[in-house]
Formats: structure tokens, C-alpha cells, sequence
């Protein structure tokens, strides 16, 4: 396993907001099929750093590469675009706050992008929709405007339409987060069955829990820098480091409280 | 010299015809000032200055200016430099470019309204921008913004009268020429404002529809 070429290969990843720095030479390698949680106080960086994988943050500074690719590619601005809209196809991305397109119907939803940019007919996309919905159980509301949806329902839709570009990466960034807690459990279900499919994905979550019991490996960050990583039986029962054991009894008594 | 309201039926054959051109005139212009103020709304949000400028000049030169000067600029100004527009033509569009400057500042406040995360997601997918805002992002800015789009809409139909002064027979100038053989001014204008009036109900009638229809999918 070593001597496999990381899947995804984040070098010396650095962001700074004028003199504010959020990344801080950050490395990250992720095996095919890996499972990653990032875990860490609001202000971290983590989501930046998962923003920065598709480029929807830029780094300042350092490489990403999927596969043999790299995505942070120096191009002039148009051949950068062209190439950008590429590998994001390649990476499904799946929001806190859902942002389904409220405008167009569940179905409509899913197969927009891959009519668009595959070239799917009608017949063809609605087909995915169809395969993708009954993977997330959201087929029953496939007529369906987001608006008639609990909170669980459209994160579920959002990742069926992750699903239907078919990516090689999915990138959840705090997807339970703004649920109620009662519907979490629902889109944790989804994403565990991903699991099972070994599909290769980094998580951004508050949800200790289930990033213990999904991920393979678990990142601490704080202040921008990577704190700690390892499995996560090592990070959740046994940190090294302070900084994540403050975190993770602040953390525990949140959730008590 | 009382009111004779006899005269009228021997006339409506000229004024309903009138009418007509006033409804398509108004229909074209509509037309021309939505799309055309979409397209100034992405113009001024989104192209690089170089092709930003002409086109915000263009827009305060059409707010700052006449509407009746532009219809007699665009009819009898661009024959001498070899553009002959037919009345009807240089009538859509000179009401369709006056209104399109102003839905233009209604549609740029309403695609800035919608939500970051819309074209976010969308170009996660791998769409450009210029799809995400076809698709996404513009498709909402229009259902939002459809209320006030209507109101510039009613303007621009009781504007429609304007261009009877560059000769194109639509209502007020139907009216006139009844007039003109009638010598009967009251009775044809109010017969022509209850059909402006008229008009103006079927526009409100298919607003309320549009609306409706949007509503169901929020």
C-alpha cells in the first residue's frame, strides 16, 4: 500500500488572506478508495482546505494533483477555466447548506449537469436521475420541488446529484451540519453506503461519531496546520498531542450540554 | 356642440386596428427591453471593462435622454447615415432599448441576490460561469424579480403611445385620424383610453398567471 501513488496528493497547501494565514503548508495524501474525516475548531482552515481541492478557494501556494493530473494548474485565465470545469466534473461536492437549484424540480436537479456537460439525452440522464434517487431513497419526491423537502431529503438529492457526474472524489463539507438532529442520521446513512462502495471521499464534519466509525483516517486541525493525524481509534481514544485533547473534551461537552 | 358618441362605430374598424399595432408593438418591445435587459444586467455584472463601458454609457444616455428623442433619433436620425428602419422597427426598438435599461437595473439587483452557494454549486458540477448564470443563477433572478419587470411592463405600454409621433398607426394615432375627419376629440379619446385601459387588464391578467405559476415552484 506504501508504494501506491497517492489518489489525491495535496503539497505544501498554503492560503493567506492578506497577512491572515489560513493554510499553513498543509500535506494531505489520499489513497483510492480512502475515507478521510478533517476534523477542528470553526476558523481551522478545514474547509478551506476542502474548498481548495476543486478550486473553489484557491491555494496561494503549493500543488494538488488528482491522479496524474494537477488541478492548481499555472494556465492562462481561459485554458485555467476550461481545464478547471474538467476536473471538477472528475470531483462531486456535496454542501452544508445543500444549494439545490429551488428553481428546477428534484429530477431536473440531478440531470442538469450531465445533460450539459456530458451530452445526455433526455432519456439517458433521466435514467441516471432515476438509478442515483433510488441509491439515496429520495425516488418517491423525484417530482418534487426542494422547497417540499425536510432538510435530510435535499442534502440526500444533493449528493444523488454529486453522484450522477459520475466523480472520482466526493468532498462533503459539513453535510449534516445545519439538520436538525433528528434527520442526520438519514444522510450519515447514505454516506456510509458510499463507504461500503469505496468511493474515495474527504469529510468535513463535527460528527465524531460517525467519523469514527466510517473513516479511515482522522486530521486535527487547528489554526491552520494539520495538529495530529492517524487512525481514528488513535485520535478519538488516544490523541498525542493537547491541542486535540482540548478539543475533543470541549467538544464531548458540547454535545452533553 | 354636445356628445355624439354615434360617430364611433363608423371609426372602430380603424381604431381596433390601431389596437392591434399598439398590442404588438408592445408585445415586440417587451420583448426586446426583457432579453435586452438581461443581457445588460450580465454585461454590467460580469464583462471586463472593456466591454463594460460602452455598454454603461449606452444605458445612461438612455435613461438621461427622451424617450421621444430616441424614437426620433432611431426613425429620421439614422436615414442620413444610410439605416432606414421601418416606423414599426425603429418604434420596438427604440421602446424596447429604453425599457431594457431599466429592467436591466432591476434584473442585476436580483442575480446579486442569489445565493452564493447557487453558482457555487453549480460550477462544482463543472459548469462555466457563463452556464451557471444561464441556468441557474438567471432562471432565479427572473422568477424574482417578475412583480416590478410587470410594472416597467405597463409603462412601456402606455409609452407605446409616443411612437404615433414617427407614423405608426397604433392607437393614439388611429385616434387622431379619426378625429381628424370627425372633429370629435372627446368621444375618440375616451373611447381609446378605455381601450388602452382594456389593454392594460389582459396585461395584468397574464402577470397574476405568471406569477401564480412561479409561486407554485418556490
Amino acid at each position: 500500500m506504501s508504494a501506491q501513488k497517492p489518489f489525491i496528493d495535496i503539497r505544501h497547501a498554503k492560503k493567506s488572506f492578506g497577512t491572515l494565514e489560513v493554510l499553513k503548508d498543509i500535506n494531505l495524501q489520499v489513497n483510492r478508495g480512502q475515507i478521510v474525516a478533517i476534523i477542528g475548531p470553526s476558523g481551522s482552515g478545514k474547509s478551506t482546505l476542502l474548498r481548495a481541492i476543486n478550486d473553489l478557494d484557491p491555494l496561494t501556494g503549493g500543488e494538488i494533483w488528482l491522479e496524474d493530473k494537477q488541478i492548481n494548474m499555472d494556465l492562462p485565465h481561459r485554458q485555467y477555466e476550461r481545464h478547471i470545469n474538467e476536473v471538477r466534473q472528475e470531483i462531486g461536492m456535496v454542501f452544508q447548506h445543500f444549494n439545490l437549484f429551488p428553481h428546477l424540480k428534484v429530477r431536473e436537479n440531478v440531470t442538469l449537469a450531465p445533460k450539459m456537460l456530458k451530452g445526455l439525452s433526455d432519456a439517458e440522464a433521466n435514467a441516471l436521475a432515476e438509478e442515483q434517487l433510488t441509491k439515496v431513497g429520495m425516488i418517491e419526491r423525484i417530482d418534487y420541488y426542494p422547497s417540499q423537502l425536510s432538510g435530510g431529503q435535499k442534502q440526500r438529492v444533493a449528493i444523488a446529484r454529486a453522484l450522477a457526474m459520475k466523480p472520482k472524489v466526493m468532498l462533503f463539507d459539513e453535510a449534516t451540519s445545519a439538520l436538525d438532529p433528528e434527520l442526520v442520521e438519514e444522510v450519515n446513512l447514505v454516506m456510509k453506503q458510499l463507504a461500503e462502495e469505496h468511493m474515495t471521499m474527504i469529510i468535513v464534519t463535527h460528527e465524531m461519531g460517525f467519523a469514527e466509525s466510517v473513516c479511515d483516517r482522522v486530521l486535527f486541525m487547528d489554526q491552520g496546520v494539520v495538529v495530529e493525524e492517524g487512525p481514528p481509534e488513535v485520535i478519538f481514544r488516544n490523541p498525542k498531542s493537547e491541542r486535540t485533547q482540548n478539543f475533543l473534551r470541549k467538544h464531548l461537552a458540547g454535545q452533553k450540554a | 356642440m354636445g356628445l355624439d358618441f354615434s360617430v364611433i362605430p363608423k371609426y372602430l374598424d380603424i381604431v381596433l386596428l390601431g389596437a392591434l399595432w399598439t398590442i404588438g408593438i408592445t408585445v415586440g418591445a417587451a420583448l426586446v427591453s426583457f432579453f435586452g435587459g438581461i443581457l445588460l444586467a450580465v454585461i454590467a455584472l460580469y464583462a471586463p471593462a472593456i466591454v463594460r463601458w460602452p455598454f454603461r454609457i449606452f444605458s445612461f444616455l438612455f435613461l438621461g435622454t427622451p424617450l421621444l428623442l430616441q424614437l426620433f433619433l432611431i426613425y429620421f436620425g439614422l436615414v442620413q447615415i444610410g439605416i432606414d428602419v421601418p416606423a414599426f422597427v425603429a418604434g420596438v426598438i427604440g421602446l424596447g432599448l429604453h425599457f431594457a435599461v431599466y429592467n436591466s437595473e432591476l434584473f442585476q439587483t436580483s442575480i446579486l441576490a442569489v445565493d452564493k452557494g447557487q453558482i457555487e454549486a453549480a460550477r462544482t458540477l463543472g459548469m462555466s460561469r457563463m452556464q451557471a448564470l444561464r441556468k441557474v443563477v438567471v432562471p432565479q433572478a427572473v422568477r424574482d424579480v417578475i412583480p416590478p419587470i410587470g410594472n416597467n411592463m405597463i409603462a412601456l405600454l402606455k409609452d407605446s403611445a409616443l411612437v404615433s409621433v414617427i407614423g405608426v398607426s397604433e392607437l393614439t394615432l388611429s385616434a387622431q385620424r379619426a378625429i381628424g375627419s370627425t372633429y370629435r376629440p372627446f368621444e375618440f379619446y375616451v373611447l381609446v383610453a378605455a381601450i388602452y385601459y382594456i389593454i392594460n387588464l389582459g396585461m395584468e391578467a397574464v402577470l397574476r398567471r405568471v406569477e401564480r405559476r412561479i409561486q407554485a415552484s418556490k
